[in-house]
């Protein structure tokens, strides 16, 4: 019963929060509606016994992509652009048609899920505990994660890396006029460049050309 | 209605799925909130995954959420500063004003 009310609760929030992403006038908005919906889908995935994803997309979603996202909007200037929902100044031709095919594309996942009614030996309640003998999510999944999947997991690290070298070259730019320092020009000056030895006649001054 | 099984999840997820990809259709704004749209299609095939992870009682499906995740996280990375350098170049992100390889 409390499975039900909370599953209900925490989805009507997520299928709003949703909607509100991809039709809410403001960029701001729309990532605030995004980490709202990554929390509710985090809360469900506590509820049905998945806790330590659900901590992960706490932290991985709502701690760094949603910030990175709020960040861009924020640096980029564009929380104030007004869009046109639904006004089509322009041709908007495109609009009926999209809503036609994910009209299609969404009854086409029910049909699958309900494919899944004539199975009824694969359809009964979710047992809302996954541990049976006393070992916690997260104790049995790095028990499965760094054993088995150990190679999938390195190279999922390698994506990480790879995706931040990308990102790093990407928005890498060499600005004019700005001083730094040169390593390479420091490391390779010579002593006869730097240094001059001047025999200097009493009363005279040295005359330096700079 | 009360019982809660796998097929509530499962419809859970294709809706938001569904969302997300209308969110890609219709979008007239700039391309941030195609990028979320993308963020939701990937949080619906988590749901999915972990649904059927518990359901069935195999951790495998929890582990492929992980990757996904990070995949999704690198995919956000990698676009956002793609949007960077689009918008440092062009000095706009407007979906409609983006139609340079339009021929």
């Amino acid at each position: 019963m409390a499975h039900a009310i909370f599953f209900y609760i925490f989805s009507t929030i997520a299928i709003i929060s949703a909607i509100m992403v991809t039709a809410s006038k403001n960029t701001v908005h729309s990532v605030f509606f995004l980490i709202l919906d990554f929390i509710s889908i985090s809360c469900l995935f506590i509820m049905i016994g998945a806790e330590f994803l659900g901590m992960i997309m706490l932290i991985v979603y709502v701690g760094a992509v949603a910030v990175l996202f709020l960040f861009v909007v924020m640096m980029l200037n564009v929380a104030q652009q007004k869009n046109q929902w639904f006004l089509s100044s322009q041709s908007s031709s495109h609009i009926p048609i999209g809503l036609i095919i994910s009209t299609i594309i969404f009854f086409e996942l029910i049909i699958v899920i309900g494919g899944w009614k004539y199975k009824p030996e694969l359809f009964e309640k979710i047992n809302s505990t996954s541990s049976s003998e006393g070992i916690s999510n997260t104790h049995s999944l790095g028990q499965i994660l760094y054993t088995d999947y150990i190679h999938v997991f390195q190279i999922s690290g390698m994506i990480l890396l790879v995706a931040m070298i990308g990102a790093i070259v990407l928005t890498f730019r060499q600005r004019e006029g700005v001083k730094k320092q040169d390593y390479i020009k420091q490391i390779s000056r010579e002593r006869s460049e730097g240094v001059e030895v001047l025999e200097v006649q009493s009363n005279k001054g040295v005359q330096i050309d700079d | 209605m009360i019982d809660i099984g796998l097929g509530h999840y499962l419809t859970l997820g294709a809706i938001i799925f569904t969302i997300g990809v209308v969110g890609i259709f219709l979008n007239r704004k700039n391309i941030i909130v195609i990028l979320m749209s993308v963020e939701l299609i990937l949080l619906a095939v988590n749901i999915n995954l972990v649904s059927f992870s518990i359901y069935l009682d195999d951790l495998a499906g929890q582990v492929f959420t992980l990757f996904i995740l990070t995949v999704a996280a690198a995919e956000a990375a990698i676009g956002l500063a793609i949007i960077v350098v689009y918008y440092r170049n062009a000095g706009t992100i407007r979906v409609e004003e983006i139609d340079e390889l339009k021929g």
